[in-house]
């Protein structure tokens, strides 16, 4: 009854989505809609086709890993396309011929840079976010993921968000908010997906046979929880037309950039900080094979960083429009935020005294170190340039390109490639990865990518904000904007090369957990078919 | 905290940083395991809370001395009376009382007479230089070479189109040239002679090569000399006999090396076929007056000044 009951439904949702279609006011709309309808049909003859089989019965007694070796597939595709939209378009910066005159409109700057961000933030963190959460909430509650195949209807739902936030961008469909680009089509979609992802985890954990909730999981909650609050307030929206991808924001003026901030920065804490640090705590003490350091370090700075984090948005907007009270309180709650980030750091550096020497044969954990450095250093650059007078030099130069990226690359990025090489040999159950020595590869070349890739947007970024405001004695600006883009060429050259070599480290790590999941380990037999000596 | 010898000889309770720790084992654990994943209790590192404690005392300081938390009607102000506003206002006002004598000297001096007083010529150029990185580089380049053969005059150079005297440029800069805000800008449009069917792409070939013979520029001379009568008939009007040109109705040289769109034959084809419609924006109004005749000073002394 059920399975036709939903075949009913799908079958419903393919022809309105094909008459939409037919009636789209624009191309972005006409796309979105095949690509609805597509999923639609396939999902109906999936269901089509096992009706009237025997249900098969899920073992209570067993994780449910399918979505995550799903989710770990999606988090290293989408990473390699996002690296590589962020070297293209490095590439495009230093050197305006590739905006190519035949791809103007699609293929351009202004079109794929959010195509990039999104790729690596939304599609490659939110897919890391995704898998590790069901994959930690499963191993610490000691209890299978609640919900059935509603965790298949998150990962598949995910990546349909995904093709309909990039093909989008490519065709102009935007709204114009950093970070939240998409229209309000997708954006309905995703608060469809986001609330059963919430459903998943939380049935989870109230189903869980531990007595009490692991610390990795306040993070995970807090940051689906948050996450859902700041995409639906600040994608409050009216639809120009239901047949077209257009829509007119519900706020304004400097109410609008204060709620974009609001968002944009607790995208920043709770997608990128919280969620990243749940999965901190589950990877490192099981990699360093070590408790947590302190329970009640991990406590504090958890209610600390969520209590503050949310207050910080208004940094994003000194001298602006925005009252300075307003800035003064983004300002002091990101000063105050330092601490708890760092409390993250040192519980995640601290786990591993006593297993230091792994750092000598780990380079799983070495990548994990890294990533809670940089992560640290990342924590102290942000209060310190949400300071208003170092924010009057940083703001809007390179340098902020800087510091997203030494937290992105190095934090994120890092923690997930650990995350990678520690869950594929378990999820595919092998003995070990197929090559330490390219993780090394892998680890090295990603970490002087970072390098050169922070230290020339710092030089740029200083650069600039001197150049933008160097006056003469009578008060004139002595730099036009057009001299300042010609003094950051070399630079730029050097961060087009940083970002190549971590794509490369990338797809290199493309290639080990592709040999390690198709089985060519070079693992020891079990046993020895040699006697004992 | 042990040196790395020691790290490799001690078992693993003994490296474990905390002095008290060091000599007994491992600190207790909150007693739970979350699939193998234990924590200890440790206390929060002194250091750690300490500064989190400073931070929040500034952040309470910094909310008495400057503006913070909003009321029903308004703001806490701050004892220390900070506002944005109010110093931006200050530092510009500041320099604008140091430059106001120069600005109105500017205004209240003949164009021609600014660069008789050095004082006032150096700071009309300084200030003319600022003004023109930001409202002319654009289309201009920053040093003022325009972009060659796409039509961006260069200023560089004493070849004008409208006229090279101070007077001259200070007309174009405050009217610009063939846009529809100022009744006063430069206007002129050459008709496009191929697209509008005034002479055949033959006769325009010919016109072509007629008009490269002016500047001594590679050509066909019987073309050219066939082309001479077109040109006669329908350019020299303005272009002049000789393509010298007219400053009056905006009609540039041809007999020379500098070309606004380029002197390859294909270049030249196209300008005769489809004609050209370069615009400026004029900035009468939009920038102040004394600006306007700073930009003109700058602009004469690039190098091309008459």
């Amino acid at each position: 009854m059920w399975d036709y009951i939903k075949l009913a439904v799908l079958g419903g949702i393919v022809v309105v989505a094909a008459v939409a279609a037919s009636m789209a006011r624009d191309l972005p709309y006409l796309v979105h809609m095949l690509a609805i309808m597509l999923a639609s049909a396939i999902t109906f003859i999936w269901v089509l086709r096992r009706i009237g089989e025997p249900v098969p019965v899920a073992n209570e007694n067993e994780y449910m890993d399918g979505p995550i070796r799903y989710g770990v597939i999606a988090t290293a595709f989408w990473g390699v396309i996002g690296f590589l939209a962020g070297v293209f378009i490095a590439a495009q910066l230093t050197w305006p011929q590739l905006n190519f005159e035949w791809a103007q409109g699609y293929l351009n700057f202004g079109r794929l840079r959010p195509l990039h961000t999104s790729a690596v933030i939304f599609a490659f963190g939110g897919n890391a976010l995704i898998a590790s959460a069901f994959y930690v909430v499963q191993r610490t509650s000691a209890a299978r993921l609640w919900g059935g195949g509603l965790a298949w209807f998150v990962f598949w739902g995910y990546q349909l968000f995904i093709v309909m936030a990039a093909t989008g961008y490519v065709l102009g469909s935007t709204q114009g908010n950093e970070y939240a680009e998409p229209e309000w089509l997708a954006d309905l979609w995703l608060t469809i997906v986001w609330v059963a992802f919430l459903l998943v985890f939380m049935g989870t954990i109230i189903k869980r046979r531990e007595p009490h909730i692991y610390v990795a999981n306040w993070f995970y909650m807090a940051f689906i929880i948050t996450v859902a609050m700041l995409h639906i307030v600040n994608n409050v929206s009216i639809p120009v037309s239901l047949l077209g991808s257009k829509s007119v924001p519900v706020w304004s003026g400097v109410q609008s950039a204060m709620i974009q901030w609001w968002y944009g920065h607790n995208a920043v804490g709770f997608f990128l900080t919280a969620g990243f640090l749940g999965m901190m705590y589950y990877f490192i003490p099981k990699q360093a094979e070590r408790p947590v350091y302190s329970y009640k370090l991990s406590i504090m700075h958890f209610w600390a960083l969520i209590f503050l984090y949310i207050w910080a948005g208004p940094h994003h907007l000194h001298y602006t429009a925005l009252p300075d009270w307003a800035q003064t309180l983004g300002m002091t709650f990101s000063i105050m935020l330092w601490m708890p980030s760092w409390g993250g750091m040192i519980n995640g550096l601290m786990t591993l005294s006593g297993a230091w020497d792994k750092l000598r044969t780990d380079p799983i954990i070495r990548m994990m170190v890294v990533a809670v450095g940089f992560y640290g250093m990342a924590t102290f650059e942000g209060p310190m340039m949400s300071i208003r007078a170092v924010n009057s030099l940083s703001h809007y130069t390179d340098w902020t390109v800087g510091h997203v990226h030494s937290a992105a690359l190095g934090w994120n990025g890092m923690i997930t490639f650990g995350m990678l090489y520690y869950l594929v040999p378990k999820l595919w159950k092998r003995d070990g990865l197929y090559s330490l020595r390219l993780v090394s590869w892998h680890f090295w070349l990603a970490t002087i990518g970072i390098v050169l890739y922070a230290a020339s947007m710092w030089v740029t970024g200083i650069m600039e904000g001197l150049m933008w405001r160097e006056v003469d004695a009578q008060g004139f600006l002595v730099n036009s904007f057009a001299d300042t883009v010609a003094a950051k060429y070399p630079m730029y050259v050097v961060r087009t090369l940083g970002g190549t070599l971590f794509l490369i480290g990338g797809v290199i790590m493309c290639y080990n957990l592709w040999k390690t999941v198709v089985g060519s380990s070079e693992r020891k037999p079990a046993t020895s078919p040699v006697p004992a000596e | 905290m042990a040196d790395n010898s020691d790290n490799k000889v001690k078992p693993p309770e003994r490296q474990y940083p905390d002095p008290a720790a060091k000599l007994k084992k491992d600190p207790p654990t909150t007693g739970h395991s979350w699939d193998g994943i234990e924590e200890y209790d440790n206390p929060m590192p002194r250091w750690w809370v300490w500064i989190f404690i400073i931070t929040i005392v500034w952040s309470l300081g910094y909310w008495v001395a400057y503006p913070a938390w909003p009321g029903i009607q308004r703001a806490t102000s701050g004892v220390l009376g900070y506002s944005s506003r109010a110093d931006v206002a200050a530092e510009i006002s500041e320099f604008e009382a140091r430059n106001e004598q120069f600005f109105v000297q500017l205004v209240e001096t003949d164009l021609d007479g600014i660069h008789d007083d050095d004082e006032l010529q150096r700071f009309a150029v300084n200030a003319g230089a600022s003004v023109f990185r930001a409202q002319c580089s654009q289309c201009h380049g920053t040093g003022g070479a325009g972009v060659q053969a796409a039509g961006f005059p260069n200023l560089l150079n004493d070849e004008w189109l409208w006229g090279g005297t101070m007077e001259d440029i200070h007309e174009t800069i405050r009217y610009g040239i063939r846009n529809e805000d100022y009744a006063d800008a430069r206007w002129s449009e050459m008709p496009a002679f191929g697209r509008d069917g005034i002479l055949s792409e033959e006769e325009i070939d010919e016109t072509v090569h007629f008009v490269l013979s002016l500047s001594d520029a590679d050509h066909d001379a019987d073309l050219a000399a066939a082309g001479a009568e077109h040109y006669e008939m329908n350019c020299a009007s303005c272009h002049g006999d000789g393509g010298e040109g007219d400053y009056f109705i905006g009609a540039p040289a041809l007999n020379t090396q500098v070309w606004l769109y380029g002197g390859s034959y294909d270049a030249i084809f196209e300008s005769i076929y489809y004609s050209r419609f370069g615009v400026m924006p004029g900035f009468a109004g939009r920038l102040r007056d004394a600006e306007i005749r700073a930009v003109a000073a700058y602009v004469h002394q690039l190098g091309g000044g008459q």
